[in-house]
């Protein structure tokens, strides 16, 4: 499939990602949330001290923090309804013959695989809470690189973990941040020795299959001078009509000269709260990447960010959200320049359809010092219907004189005279509206590897689909 | 007299905006049949691109009377695209923009639907390639996002590219002339000129006789205030050039007199 088929009209979410498996958990933990949860999960863990220590204290933070409020509805998020720790499977595997074939039937589904045979360099895929799976070809093993799920990593290499962990997002960053520091389990850890590069992608999928689950992934990268990894990870959910929450955190640390992508296509179940916190920090002369395409969950909420922390530093934003029916897309990004002569980029396309709602909220800052900084935020939204709506939260914050910052933003309909003339060649209406979509992206679709933006059209030609009444 | 197939009647024929009282197209009738040519001349304003878009469906018009049928089959009812998958295909005065989207990617679904057919795109792109060539089009066309940044002329000539490459058993050319300079409106004549067949019709919209001249038309209607008021043969065509349209307008006027 080397060209975006827009021909595959015919599969739905609901068959395609929306099944789910029988599975009984061999672990999980009773519904809510409180101190004993965690201990509990921290135990089913058998984690050291100093990990148990930093989950309670994130208990109490995330307690003592309101809700946010100044951002999409959560008032039909229940904490108390949610499922904070399930455990699938016993043990994990590092070769899918090992993964419980119920398990292994449901990744074999979506494809995973499949794709690790023919272009990844690792693999780690997660089911509720435990990584089931996990994976790094043995060339990128000899060459030093890491790339193991995170509770392993806090096992097998502590020095590591806990130099970093929590210092690119401390859990009282904000209260999602506090939950998933407090709750959290799996996630990816990779660790990219000086000057290795990486140029095939690793990959991390995230499944959610229990009703009224929590997943709290914890990723960590740590990209040493000079090296290049290309990070990405899928997600997506069985169709419940009951709230799940998924709640991340990814810190990643981009050393000198440097560069790291980090490329995610999130495909929630509309029943999921996806609030999410992602930040790096960039250090001399590296480049760090975030490539974030939202197009599933009920409400999202994350605004990936790059903190600028030497010269010639250099953050790159690319985000598409899609929001269709009744969901709320809140997503941006944010640019802290904290050093002079850092540069960086916001680029935002969203998509509004039915009673769908895209938020573009970012914050460009520039500290004092950071002379010279140069920021350009671009946001494009493009509304298919009448009750379709966007609106953008551009925050910019300027302490420094010899600064260039540039703002855009763009709304745009589709227009009923572009669509006729491409029905007048032939093409259905929901196909001519497809088409308009997907060159609207076309931008940040280029960017992908081609799997990646053959995945993402796809994604949106699924949720085209029946879009005209 | 050797026996005609109709391809397109269009029979008294009404059509308004929705909001709007007053009448674009006043109880026209026409009638095509395969292989002619027919030419349709008329000032500003007298209905002519409202009837091109009303023949391939335009959700904005309003038909308040009259039928319109296409190989035998009223289509009033019918989406855009369906008729251009009966072979009907209108050339635009104004062609959109769509960024983003290839000519290939574009094309490559409009072809597939038309002849109701499955091609790879590597088999296509070749297609494709036969066609730009034709309309003096520069390969890398195939890979520019549609009409995009196109000069007046190149936005023209695709719109020739999309004929010849669909093939349609009808074919409207609204205006395709205006604004072509001499060189490319031969070379979209030729184009034209190169598809004509037995079994092929034109209906070619223009304000001007010079289109004519590449372009010999079988018949030449004259329409005004929303019908048509005269038609006759090519030398029609030569006469409004030479006397202008208030020359029917003031035939006209006497006509309905009392």
């Amino acid at each position: 499939m080397a060209q975006p088929d827009i021909l595959n009209l015919d599969q739905d979410y609901k068959q395609k990602y929306g099944f789910y498996d029988e599975i009984k958990p061999v672990f999980q933990t009773e519904r809510g949330l409180t101190r004993r949860v965690v201990e509990e999960i921290s135990y089913q863990k058998n984690e050291p001290k100093w990990m148990r220590d930093f989950r309670l204290e994130a208990y109490e933070i995330f307690m003592s923090k309101p809700m946010p409020s100044w951002g999409p509805d959560l008032s039909r998020l229940d904490f108390d309804e949610i499922v904070y720790y399930i455990k699938p499977t016993e043990r994990q595997g590092r070769s899918w013959d090992e993964v419980p074939e119920d398990i292994k039937r449901t990744f074999d589904r979506l494809g995973i695989p499949e794709w690790e045979r023919k272009f990844l360099a690792g693999v780690g895929a997660q089911y509720d809470s435990e990584v089931v799976y996990h994976n790094l070809a043995k060339q990128w093993e000899e060459q030093g690189v890491i790339f193991v799920d995170t509770d392993t990593a806090v096992r097998e290499y502590p020095d590591l973990v806990k130099e970093y962990f929590g210092t690119v997002i401390p859990p009282n960053d904000n209260k999602f941040a506090a939950l998933n520091s407090a709750v959290w389990s799996g996630g990816s850890f990779v660790y990219v020795p000086a000057g290795v590069k990486v140029d095939i992608p690793l990959q991390a999928y995230f499944r959610i299959n229990a009703r009224n689950a929590g997943q709290f992934e914890r990723t960590l990268i740590i990209a040493e001078e000079g090296s290049f990894v290309h990070y990405v990870e899928g997600c997506t959910a069985p169709v419940y009509a009951e709230e799940a929450l998924h709640s991340a955190v990814v810190e990643i640390i981009v050393k000198r000269g440097a560069r790291v992508r980090y490329t995610t296509i999130q495909n929630w179940s509309k029943d999921v709260y996806n609030l999410v916190t992602k930040r790096a920090v960039a250090y001399g002369d590296s480049v760090m990447e975030w490539v974030d395409g939202n197009i599933g969950s009920r409400v999202t909420q994350k605004y990936p960010s790059v903190y600028l922390m030497e010269p010639g530093a250099r953050g790159e934003i690319l985000s598409v959200a899609f929001a269709g029916d009744g969901q709320h897309q809140d997503t941006g990004g944010k640019l802290i320049f904290a050093a002079p002569n850092t540069t960086g980029r916001i680029t935002s396309k969203s998509i509004s359809k039915g009673t769908g709602r895209a938020s573009y909220r970012g914050l460009v800052q520039v500290l004092e010092g950071a002379h010279h900084a140069k920021c350009n935020v671009e946001c494009d939204a493009l509304l298919l219907d009448e009750d379709a709506k966007t609106d953008t939260y551009p925050y910019i914050e300027i302490n420094e004189k010899e600064v260039t910052i540039g703002h855009e933003a763009r709304v745009s309909k589709v227009s009923d005279e572009q669509i006729f003339y491409l029905q007048s060649r032939g093409l259905k209406k929901d196909e001519a509206l497809t088409l308009i979509v997907s060159g609207f992206i076309e931008p940040l679709a280029k960017q992908l590897p081609m799997e990646y933006a053959v995945e993402l059209n796809r994604l949106i030609e699924l949720e085209m689909e029946g879009s005209v009444g | 007299m050797t026996e005609k197939t109709p391809l397109l009647e269009v029979r008294n024929l009404w059509v308004k905006l929705p909001d709007e009282e007053e009448a674009i197209i006043r109880g026209l009738n026409l009638t095509i049949n395969a292989g002619e040519v027919h030419a349709l001349m008329g000032p500003n304003g007298s209905g002519k691109s409202t009837l091109a878009k009303v023949l391939s469906g335009h959700p904005g018009y309003e038909v308040t009377d009259g039928e319109v049928l296409f190989r035998g089959e009223d289509i009033l009812e019918l989406e855009p695209d369906d008729r251009a998958r009966m072979g009907l295909f209108l050339a635009f005065q104004y062609p959109m923009e769509v960024p983003g989207v290839t000519i290939a990617n574009f094309l490559r679904l409009a072809y597939q639907r038309r002849f109701d057919t499955e091609v790879k795109y590597t088999e296509f792109y070749k297609i494709l390639l036969q066609h730009l060539k034709k309309l003096e089009m520069d390969p890398s066309f195939a890979g520019r996002p549609v009409n995009e940044g196109f000069s007046g002329g190149e936005k023209k000539r695709f719109e020739i590219v999309q004929l010849s490459l669909l093939e349609p058993l009808l074919a409207v050319l609204d205006e395709t002339d205006s604004g072509l300079d001499i060189d490319a409106l031969k070379i979209v004549s030729n184009g034209v000129n190169a598809m004509r067949s037995p079994e092929r019709s034109f209906l070619v919209i223009t304000h001007y006789q010079r289109i004519l001249n590449y372009i010999t038309p079988d018949y030449v209607h004259v329409m005004v205030e929303g019908r048509i008021v005269r038609s006759g043969g090519p030398e029609l065509a030569l006469q409004l050039e030479e006397k202008g349209y208030d020359w029917v307008r003031g035939e006209l006027a006497g006509a309905t007199a009392p």
